[in-house]
């Protein structure tokens, strides 16, 4: 599958900035220190939009394509931020022959998302993840640490409405 | 002498250059392994395994194009084990590609379509499923993408990254992986610099050119329209390569003779535009030495390196001559002083330049390109869309006559002949800005320490009773590396020619399209540019300032060179650019 870019407004802040060339400076003189430095922008910044692989760039003297090849390359990597409540469904074996797809799309149709993408206000992100060794409870979802299990569809909007 | 190493090929005993790869020894001995993704010094990567060949102890089949020889080594590289593997790998690369070959740009010089034709493919849909979701981008002016005929080779990639422009590369992964511009934006929301060298390199049809040849069949069908064409100076030595003619052959007059009998009202020499230029640029050089700068003056005929300047280089723009391209000066003089000397509205002209450049069609539209109110040149094509008019009109290009330019404009000198070549600008440049600063004629023309493919050509001429220093570089790589220098205050040059493509003009991404195996090994720039040094020595005149055309276009229009005239309607400007 394509990495999902997004099209929500960057909301970077002074300090990150600040941070990013702390690890830019770092890695500067490193041969292949592109892979590094989009792992820890990414826990700065939690995403990798143009914003921050264009800073990335300048500040490695690398072309911004060779930064974006990279960031596609990895599926560690992602491009659309997560939002405060992020929700992961596992598309594993197992959750997947137990209806993990039914579930997944009822969640796309209640927040109007797809999978890697975040919610305009920011509140809800949708990852589909590989198995998260729960497979007993097959199909299982978590919203950040809380595990759901033996989910059905109908039982969707019922746990979203638990989050503020 | 060379260390050597003695390798066996096929049983044969052989004496090659320690160094070399198994692909170049098998070369030495007359077998030419097929390759798609290698291209010498470029792209060598090893990735698409069409040179695969058997090395004895090897655990399995190698690439050749990346392993190197040693000694004792036992190498076969036409077994059933690698014609197999060969076959599979077309067969693999058949199966996600779009085989409309009949309607393709690219159909009878197409690498990809060349080994599958010799590797004796039966079925091209052996392997059936799943195909990629391909995309085109038709963004651009001067380029048109189909990703539907990608291999995937990375030669275009590499052919951008030597450029220093690095615009384009693999996205994603897997059986996503795609080549395409960063965030997936289209190409006119990235820097290209429409240099079209990923053209050239291309060996499908997945990047070639906007074709415009409909637009200029139209125009001149259309009565109501006095359609004119001018070929630039490079374009003789390379066209003829489009019909079978060998490298380095000069066709100019055949080429004139198939532009009038493909109906064009006046056939133009760009080779005129070229010399005023030179007048303008060489007087535009010496009023910057008498009133202290900017200096380096830096030419300013390649559209490409004009747009990489404003991208990357916005700070050096007032170094960069305001001289129009020979291009747009030919064009605008056709339409001020030619449409006035023939009575002809400006708006029913029609300036067809015929360039081995795809960054000309981007040129064209450029603002303050309007002399006479309207674009100096209307349709740039190149020299694949000429072929590829020729053809269609099913013109027997060997058997044509030689024919002249017509006369109007159709007179030019050798130092309008070399700007095809690296080094030629400047060398054009200082034969006239010689004559001036010493205030007489010089019997020596040749400047040939700027001549040459090198990537730095540097020299000091002792001429007026000053020292000018010049450079020349060509290929954006050699001028980035340059230009650095220049922002930081070194080097004291004077002036500075710079020419987008590696090898100037020759090496336009314009030019007829030349498969790897010739780009790799032979001196496809040098055979070239000999046809142009060749034509240049054999011209009764050889400074631009002695073209009679020239003089009389001072004495009757533009009076002299810098004036308020030749500013309206020969010079234009510059402007910055945001990358992304």
């Amino acid at each position: 599958m394509q990495k999902r870019i997004s099209n929500l407004p960057f909301k970077g802040t002074p300090e990150q900035k600040q941070k990013l060339d702390e690890i830019i400076e770092r890695h500067r003189e490193q041969k292949g220190a592109i892979l590094p430095v989009l792992q820890e922008a990414q826990e700065v910044y939690g995403y990798l939009p143009v914003e921050v692989q264009g800073m990335i760039a300048e500040g490695l003297g690398v072309s911004l394509e060779e930064v974006y090849g990279v960031a596609t390359f990895y599926s560690q990597f992602s491009l659309t931020p997560k939002g405060r409540y992020n929700i992961s469904i596992c598309l594993g074996t197992a959750c997947y022959v137990k209806g993990a797809a039914a579930v997944l799309d009822k969640i796309s149709s209640v927040l109007g998302i797809q999978p890697e993408e975040c919610t305009p206000d920011g509140k809800f992100s949708l990852t589909a993840c590989r198995c998260v060794g729960a497979c007993g409870l097959a199909p299982v979802l978590t919203v950040n640490g809380d595990v759901y299990g033996r989910m059905t569809p109908d039982e969707v909007e019922q746990i979203l409405a638990k989050y503020e | 002498m060379e260390n050597m190493v003695n390798i066996k090929i096929n049983g044969m005993p052989l004496s090659v250059p320690s160094g070399s790869t198994v692909l170049e020894a098998a070369r030495m001995a007359g077998i030419d392994i097929p390759t798609l993704c290698y291209l010498k010094g470029i792209n060598e990567i090893g990735a698409c395994r069409m040179c695969v060949v058997e090395v004895k102890g090897a655990r399995s089949l190698v690439a050749s194009c990346v392993y190197p020889v040693n000694e004792g080594m036992e190498v076969q590289t036409n077994t059933p084990k690698i014609q197999k593997s060969r076959k599979m790998t077309l067969e693999m690369l058949l199966s996600v590609h779009n085989k409309d070959c009949l309607a393709c740009k690219r159909s009878g010089n197409c690498e990809f379509q060349t080994l599958c034709n010799e590797m004796g493919i039966e079925d091209s849909n052996r392997f059936e499923g799943a195909m990629p979701d391909a995309s085109t981008d038709e963004s651009t002016l001067h380029l048109v993408r189909d990703n539907s005929k990608c291999i995937l080779c990375r030669r275009c990639v590499a052919a951008c990254e030597a450029q220093h422009v690095a615009v384009i590369g693999p996205n994603n992964r897997g059986f996503d992986t795609h080549i395409a511009s960063p965030f997936e934006r289209s190409l006119n929301e990235v820097p290209c610099v429409s240099c079209g060298q990923c053209i050239v390199v291309c060996p499908t049809g997945a990047l070639t050119e906007r074709d415009q040849c409909d637009e200029v069949m139209a125009a001149i069908n259309d009565p109501e329209k006095f359609v004119v064409v001018q070929t630039a100076p490079a374009i003789r030595a390379t066209l003829g390569e489009c019909f079978g003619m060998p490298v380095g052959s000069n066709v100019k007059g055949k080429m004139v003779a198939a532009l009038r009998r493909l109906g064009f009202d006046k056939v133009f020499d760009t080779d005129l535009g070229a010399d005023l230029t030179i007048v303008e640029e060489a007087n535009e050089l010496l009023e910057r030495v008498k009133n202290g700068g900017p200096l380096p003056l830096i030419t300013s005929c390649s559209p490409g390196w004009i747009k990489f300047c404003e991208y990357y280089y916005p700070e050096l723009l007032p170094n960069v001559s305001s001289c129009k391209s020979p291009q747009q000066m030919t064009g605008a003089v056709i339409k001020t002083w030619y449409a006035q000397q023939n009575h002809i509205d400006p708006k029913n002209i029609v300036v067809v330049s015929i360039m081995p450049c795809t960054a000309k069609k981007f040129e064209v539209k450029r603002d303050d390109e309007e002399a006479a109110g309207v674009p100096d040149v209307d349709i740039a094509l190149t020299t694949r869309e000429l072929a590829r008019l020729i053809n269609m009109a099913h013109i027997n290009f060997a058997r044509l006559p030689d024919e002249e330019f017509d006369p109007a404009l159709g007179i030019s000198t050798g130092a309008a002949a070399i700007f095809g070549a690296t080094g030629g600008v400047m060398e054009a440049a200082l034969r006239t800005a010689a004559e001036k600063l010493e205030g007489r004629s010089l019997d020596s023309v040749d400047y040939k320490e700027v001549r040459g493919t090198q990537s730095l050509k540097e020299a000091v001429y002792h001429v007026g009773g000053m020292d000018i220093k010049v450079a020349a570089v060509s290929g954006l790589n050699n001028a980035d590396e340059l230009l650095k220098k220049v922002k930081n205050g070194e080097g004291g040059y004077h002036f500075i020619e710079i020419m987008c493509c590696p090898g100037g003009c020759v090496n336009g991404g314009g030019q007829p399209i030349q498969p790897a195996s010739v780009r790799s090994f032979t001196d496809l720039i040098g055979d070239r540019s000999k046809a142009l040094y060749e034509e240049d020595k054999n011209l009764p005149l050889r400074k631009s300032h002695e073209n009679p055309i020239i003089k009389m276009l001072y004495k009757e229009y533009f009076e002299t060179p810098g004036s308020h005239k030749a500013h309206e309607v020969l010079h234009t400007s510059y402007t910055p650019r945001k990358r992304y």
